[in-house]
């Protein structure tokens, strides 16, 4: 990669300060993938691609990793990806693994109720693990600096975006002057302001909810679990809700609901806020101020994702309130599902209409995340009388009544999309009530070597359950595994089921006995774009 | 048809309420409906109720 970065500044270690990256560098004059957005889904995206012998340049306007506290739980399902990457241990050095959820009401010291996100705990990754943006895009970084097809120019800003019948030209403004360079396709990774969606001018549209939370990061040394903790009217903040997460480096994040008409200023006011952190933690104590925020929070997604050459992913395409951790991790998963499909279409193996199932998949996932991050954020911040009333009594009653206690929702935390009517499924799977079925994404499982997951890494995977199968396709990885313990539970295998494998480990087709000709037509019809072919 | 005496749960239903203003009336018929809802412990039930609250005139 022909960029020389310096360092200067501190590095991420003290929080808001971060490592700046100057540049020198000349850019070629066609990518066949110019990525807009050097944050976690670009990154992501240019990493994978390079994985799969696509070239790409990766533009961000700014000068460093991302300041403050943004986001902060990576997924189970994003580690997993991140491990496919390459780029998972990091995370698991440095973050913190949760899997624990504690909901508070009012007075009461036990919880109202206590979640556990990973009640299946054989398996590579926890629930969650807690991670400041800036570590996150450091680590995929360094992926990136180690991929020899991903290029990364930093301040270099987008200005226009301009598509023909067989390619793209971006015009990128840097502090040295202007240059165009060409790409086959454009990823618009460039998040919930993003510039190349205003230049398409594409209509964005959905609810802004008439709330504020505060934000702060505080240094403290503090004995208490890696669970996150929701109060809704605490002692401490009545009538209103918080919020708590453990991070790295003895840095916490609290959330302070303050509702809609606030005075910016004077609730950002340091005394103001180390105040509302002694009320919530105790008087005497000892803590640092280390960042502090206030944000709204909106629910919205583009129509489509697929604007012709331009592909929209992350926040460019999908905004979701925070509560549930959807958006970063949906901009992940969104990275997953394009980038083995554009590859394809570049590489000239598969048409165009293969790209158009990652926006249906993904408009379609982007859409449950709304819609669970909307009903949170209803639940947080009623917008009626009537709609208060009825969160009131429910935190009043599901301490006794499990029935109530289940529209408790303090935020349904993210869980990855399936897609059981994909147009690439194949149509002649059979039928296994219970297992993991067509469209959903593999769930690990202790395994001989090992875990279940990163033997479907590379590729296409034909996983068959004690058989001597011959004749998978060419490009199709064959994994044969014993059909027993967990793992066969899971995947409801017996000796001889036979399931095929997309790149991101959504299951395509299922049968009772591997059949070559199955396969290879369940693989032709996901490679030619299925049923939108 | 189970209530020997309908009047009578009639009447405490609506002595619920002695004493409340409209806000914490609301209040109140929002944990009755949830406590009900518990009982019934029936999605198709529960959907068929409200789909038959919302078709009728306000």
């Amino acid at each position: 990669m022909n960029m020389a970065w310096i360092p200067y500044g501190l590095s991420p270690d003290t929080g808001t300060e971060s490592t700046v990256y100057g540049w020198h560098y000349d850019a070629m004059d066609h990518y066949p993938v110019v990525i807009v957005g050097a944050g976690p889904v670009g990154l992501a995206a240019a990493r994978d691609l390079g994985l799969q012998g696509i070239r790409s340049l990766v533009l961000d306007e700014d000068h460093q990793v991302s300041t403050g506290s943004r986001a902060i739980c990576w997924s189970k399902r994003t580690l997993e990806i991140f491990d496919r990457l390459g780029c998972a241990d990091p995370f698991m050095r440095k973050g913190v693994t949760w899997n624990t959820g504690k909901v508070f009401f009012g007075d009461r010291r036990e919880p109202v109720y206590s979640f556990d996100l990973l009640p299946d705990k054989e398996q590579a990754f926890p629930a969650f693990v807690n991670l400041q943006q800036y570590y996150a895009e450091t680590y995929l970084i360094e992926a990136v600096s180690r991929t020899p097809l991903a290029e990364l120019h930093w301040q270099s800003r987008v200005c226009s975006v301009r598509q023909f019948p067989q390619h793209v030209e971006v015009e990128v403004d840097t502090p040295k002057g202007r240059y165009t360079v060409t790409a086959d396709y454009v990823i618009a990774a460039d998040g919930c302001r993003s510039r190349v969606r205003g230049m398409l001018g594409l209509e964005f549209t959905g609810e802004v909810f008439q709330d504020h939370f505060l934000i702060a990061d505080i240094r403290m040394q503090a004995q208490r679990p890696a669970e996150r903790w929701f109060w809704f009217d605490p002692p401490f903040a009545r009538g209103q809700s918080a919020l708590l997460h453990k991070q790295p480096d003895e840095l916490w994040r609290l959330d302070f609901q303050l509702g809609w008409n606030i005075d910016r200023e004077a609730e950002l006011q340091p005394q103001r806020v180390a105040n509302r952190v002694r009320r919530m933690l105790g008087e005497d104590v000892a803590f640092e101020l280390e960042w502090t925020s206030i944000y709204t929070f909106q629910c919205r997604q583009l129509e489509r994702f697929l604007h012709g050459r331009v592909i929209f992913a992350g926040d460019s395409a999908h905004l979701v309130s925070p509560f549930g951790a959807r958006g970063a991790n949906g901009g992940i998963q969104d990275a997953d599902n394009l980038c083995w499909k554009l590859a394809l279409v570049l590489k000239g193996v598969s048409p165009r209409a293969l790209l158009e199932t990652y926006d249906r998949e993904r408009v379609l996932a982007a859409r449950e995340n709304v819609l669970h991050s909307s009903r949170s954020t209803d639940f947080i911040t009623p917008k009626t009388a009537a709609s208060r009333a009825f969160r009131d009594a429910t935190l009043q009653l599901a301490s006794h009544n499990p029935f109530i206690r289940r529209f408790v929702n303090s935020g349904r935390l993210s869980t990855p999309a399936h897609f059981p009517d994909s147009p690439l499924n194949a149509t002649d799977s059979d039928v296994v009530e219970g297992a993991l079925q067509p469209g959903s994404p593999a769930t690990d499982a202790p395994c001989a070597e090992g875990w279940f997951l990163p033997h479907l890494h590379g590729g296409f995977a034909c996983v068959v359950f004690d058989d001597t199968a011959q004749g998978v396709p060419a490009g199709v990885k064959l994994v044969r595994l014993p059909a027993d313990g967990k793992l066969a539970t899971d995947m409801g295998a017996v000796p001889g089921t036979c399931l095929l494998f997309r790149p991101d480990q959504h299951l395509l087709g299922r049968w009772h006995q591997f059949d070559a000709v199955r396969v290879r037509n369940a693989l032709a019809h996901c490679l030619k774009g299925g049923t939108l072919a | 048809m189970s209530l020997r005496d309908p009047d009578a749960f009639y009447q405490a239903l609506v002595r619920l309420h002695d004493g409340l203003d409209a806000e914490e009336s609301q209040r109140l018929n929002a944990r009755l409906i949830l406590l009900l809802a518990a009982q019934i412990d029936d999605e198709r039930v529960l959907h068929e109720v409200l789909r038959l609250t919302s078709d009728m005139p306000r």
